[in-house]
């Protein structure tokens, strides 16, 4: 049985060589999908959830709203508000608002502009038809309602 | 054979590499918010010319399924009181494939349909005349929660969805996933559409009642 006997040496350590390969892809995704934020959002953000979400093809069309009550309570009240870009706004500013974002798109792009409302879910329907009626007048009539997903069941 | 003696390795230390791309990694780790370009499309209506009042709307009660949801958020679906959306979107489905009064270009549709769609036609005289003239009108009250609104304007687009997914024999979340970026999916994108227009109406909210 001597031709079964165990081999003398065997190596000890498990090649670590690899892991930092391993920890750099990790890393890139993260890298390629991170937005840093360039904005604090001032207002409450509990996106609804939903079943039939789209996405859209071309992000640079999309400029973000969002509604909901204010963080600040003492400073803003407890209403909800609107915030676009930085600051928050009343719903006569939207039309400047959208103005403003429209002329920052490609000249071709301008009809296809889409504000993505992201509405805290307690909102009720009155802001929100406020803005949307601001948002016809500005001809801005391509509206996503930003919502997560929702497990089907 | 000539064995190699144990020599000291020749290779970099490699194992802090790790260390520091954890550090990296963590960084981004918490500094990320994957952005979330998800949602609803919704295309709002143009605004009103007051020199130029919109058309009188003279269509059949049968051919639009109306939902109202007030400010408890309580709907009434087609005159008839209920408190949760469950199932509306199997009762949008059948409405818009009702055809219960089909003209000629309707005819052809119904006889393009996959039988499984042919199977759901009901052909009520009550209720839609064909899938191009039935409207889905959802109207809301200042005080409905944004929540329900979207839960039950979810459920319209879902209804319609279906038909479509169905038609070019696709699930429905394959269909959604068709952005339309080649001609394939485009053509099957327009396949699924043809002749059923996604007619969901948002009527301006009630004031009274918030």
């Amino acid at each position: 049985m001597a031709k079964f006997s165990k081999k003398t040496k065997t190596e000890e350590s498990i090649p670590t060589s690899a892991l930092p390969d391993i920890i750099f892809m990790l890393l890139f995704f993260f890298m390629v999908t991170t937005v840093l934020r360039e904005q604090d959002i001032l207002v409450e953000q509990k996106i609804p959830q939903a079943t039939q979400l789209q996405k859209l093809q071309k992000k640079t069309l999309i400029s973000y709203i969002y509604i909901g009550k204010p963080k600040n309570t003492a400073l803003y009240g407890s209403e909800p508000r609107v915030q676009a870009n930085d600051a928050l706004m009343g719903a006569e500013d939207i039309v400047q608002w959208v103005n403003q974002e429209r002329d920052l798109l490609p000249e071709a792009d301008r009809g296809m502009i889409t504000i993505s409302m992201k509405v805290d879910r307690d909102v009720k329907m009155g802001p929100i038809s406020d803005v949307q009626t601001e948002l016809r007048e500005a001809d801005a009539r391509r509206v996503l309602y930003a919502s997560t997903g929702k497990v089907q069941n | 054979m000539a064995r190699k003696k144990n020599r000291p390795s020749q290779e970099v230390n490699a194992g802090s590499m790790a260390d520091i791309a954890f550090l990296l990694l963590i960084f981004f780790l918490v500094t990320t918010t994957i952005a979330s370009d998800k949602g609803i499309l919704n295309v709002l209506p143009p605004k009103l010319d007051p020199n130029n009042p919109p058309p009188e709307i003279d269509k059949n009660e049968r051919n639009i399924f109306n939902i109202l949801i007030n400010a408890n958020d309580q709907l009434l679906v087609e005159g008839e009181f209920r408190d949760n959306p469950d199932g509306l979107d199997e009762e949008i489905k059948l409405f818009v494939l009702n055809f219960g009064l089909p003209n000629d270009e309707a005819t052809t549709l119904y006889n393009s349909l996959p039988a499984s769609l042919k199977a759901q036609v009901k052909r009520d005289a009550e209720s839609s005349d064909h899938p191009g003239e039935a409207v889905v009108s959802i109207k809301t009250n200042r005080g409905t929660s944004y929540d329900k609104y979207l839960e039950v304007f979810d459920l319209a687009k879902k209804a319609y969805f279906d038909i479509y997914a169905e038609r070019v024999n696709l699930g429905t979340d394959e269909y959604r996933a068709l952005t339309g970026q080649d001609d394939a999916e485009r053509a099957l994108m327009d396949r699924g559409k043809e002749g059923i227009p996604m007619a969901i109406s948002i009527a301006e909210p009630d004031k009274i009642g918030s």
